[in-house]
């Protein structure tokens, strides 16, 4: 690992001045950084320790209905607050069924939005990677890509986002709120990851010292509570990345759907949202036929990136079953087995 | 430049001075302390022979920097048993023939009692695996450990009830 000067902020502005100089990255728990650290993927001059700030680990509900998660916040903490399981159960869902255990008692909110994929390529610092060193070209496309990029990607790089957390939380239309060198703003999780196009190493639209501070969950999103499911296809049930996977929510009045959301990990370089599913999905009753024609309609602008075209056929079907699966209602329980296809409880077999 | 920390491992106060930020909470316990318990495996957080509870939570210490983990509570292997008295999941990890070499145990003994503190899994089999998937075992003890978790759990229980009653 190389070396680095390690700074432990007192205040949010000093980290934001601290991190703003070229070279300085933030740390949080550090589940994903000194990985990359350790491997020399990424290599800081500069740690900016914001661990010990205070008033940003808080899941606080405000007067406006909304719920405001503090970047600190772990992923465990989270997922297992009762209220917050109750409210948004497919983003529970969704941070229950990644990494382990040990993993999300240290991983943070705000950390998860930023982490890194996890293209082999771009890990192994032997391979060219246009992410990893910018115009160095890419050894994925022409290399093991079969859990690749099908929707968004760019002959520039074919990677995914890895996180689930994201999928439920952009289908929800969650919010970020960053502090900057200019304050404080905040955009939608859906405008914070860039899609590849000539500059893959940009990866958000981030700017140097802005630290994310909270994400929230607009009032409107837990109107979702009673018929919202993540569902994660993976190469084994537990602790493995997404190959894809499928977070859909829906509001169902009178026997129709009255607004539906979805969104697809897995299958792009940021959390993918499926507006022109969720469109077909309105007014109309939860049947498999229409279910199908939102799946249709998600993948319509996919195609493969190397040997993946099998996840375009995958995602449709994840995306009919999660469906099926939503409107059979949330399960009063957690599942054992967290957005498994395999968990016993979830009732459909086969979408 | 040297950073100062203190933390308080399996009970006692312990300062440090570190003259690089680059150690991490494994190679503290390990290089530092002699607290050889806590095995470094993969040390890339895939393995989970690295867990420890910090402040009462299960973590992989190898992707923890010890300076910025300034003044929390540490528990390791070497600190759950009570002299000569076993742990209860110590116990039943040697009655159920949890291990073959050995090496993962403190991992997965650790994590078995963080789990326990969670209380998601119950006594369920399956939310057992489930919570314990963060630690492999490259001897295929698998069976002899969800076993030797789920007799633990059931004497904690009772020994609870005992209290309650």
């Amino acid at each position: 690992m190389k070396p680095f000067e390690y700074i432990r902020p007192a205040t949010v502005a000093e980290a934001v001045a601290a991190a703003a100089q070229p070279g300085a990255a933030y740390l949080a728990a550090g589940t994903n950084l000194l990985d990359l650290m350790k491997g020399g993927v990424s290599r800081p001059d500069r740690l900016v320790d914001v661990t010990h700030l205070d008033g940003l680990d808080a899941i606080e509900t405000l007067a406006d209905g909304s719920l405001r998660i503090g970047a600190l916040v772990s992923n465990a903490d989270l997922a297992h607050d009762p209220a917050f399981a109750k409210s948004y159960p497919a983003v529970a869902e969704a941070l229950l069924s990644g990494a382990s255990a040990q993993l999300r008692n240290a991983a943070t909110v705000g950390g998860n939005l930023l982490q890194r994929t996890r293209c082999a390529y771009f890990y192994d610092t032997a391979s060219r990677c246009n992410k990893r060193e910018a115009g160095s070209g890419c050894d994925a496309s022409e290399g093991e890509n079969r859990t690749h990029a099908v929707l968004g990607w760019s002959e520039n790089c074919i990677a995914t986002h890895p996180s689930d957390f994201c999928v439920p939380l952009v289908a929800l239309d969650a919010m970020v709120e960053i502090e900057g060198r200019g304050g404080h703003r905040e955009i939608a999780l859906d405008e914070l990851h860039r899609l590849p196009g000539d500059t893959p190493a940009r990866e958000s639209v981030l700017e140097p010292g802005d630290l994310i501070v909270a994400v929230r969950l607009p009032p409107a999103a837990h109107a979702f509570a009673a018929h919202a499911r993540y569902l994660k296809v993976r190469e084994r049930t537990s602790y493995a990345f997404a190959v894809v996977s499928a977070a859909a929510a829906l509001r169902i009045e009178n026997g129709k759907i009255a607004e539906a959301r979805l969104a697809l990990g897995g299958v792009a370089a940021k959390p993918w949202r499926a507006r022109a599913a969720e469109d077909v999905l309105r007014g109309v009753a939860p049947a498999a036929d229409v279910f199908q024609e939102a799946a249709r309609r998600a993948l319509t602008d996919a195609k493969p990136s190397g040997d993946n075209a099998f996840k375009i056929e995958l995602a449709r079907r994840i995306v009919v079953r999660a469906l099926t699966l939503a409107a059979a209602g949330t399960p009063a329980r957690m599942p054992a087995l967290p957005a498994s296809p395999f968990a016993s409880t979830t009732g459909a077999i086969h979408a | 430049m040297n950073h100062s920390i203190s933390l308080t491992v399996n009970g006692a106060r312990r300062d440090f001075v570190l003259d690089d930020p680059r150690v991490t909470l494994l190679d503290l316990l390990r290089e530092r302390l002699h607290l050889t318990g806590t095995k470094k495996g993969c040390d890339r957080g895939q393995c989970g022979a690295c867990t420890i509870l910090v402040d009462g939570k299960r973590i992989n210490s190898c992707l923890a920097l010890a300076i910025s983990h300034d003044g929390a509570d540490i528990l390791t292997i070497e600190g759950v048993a009570r002299g000569d008295q076993l742990h209860p999941v110590q116990a039943a990890f040697i009655a159920h023939d949890g291990f073959q070499c050995g090496f993962c145990t403190p991992g997965q003994i650790m994590s078995a009692i963080g789990m326990m503190q969670e209380a998601q899994a119950g006594n369920d089999p399956e939310r057992i695996r489930e919570c314990m998937s963060g630690n492999l075992c490259r001897c295929g003890a698998y069976a002899g450990i969800v076993d030797a978790v789920l007799d633990a759990q059931g004497q904690m229980d009772q020994s609870n009830q005992r209290r309650s009653a």
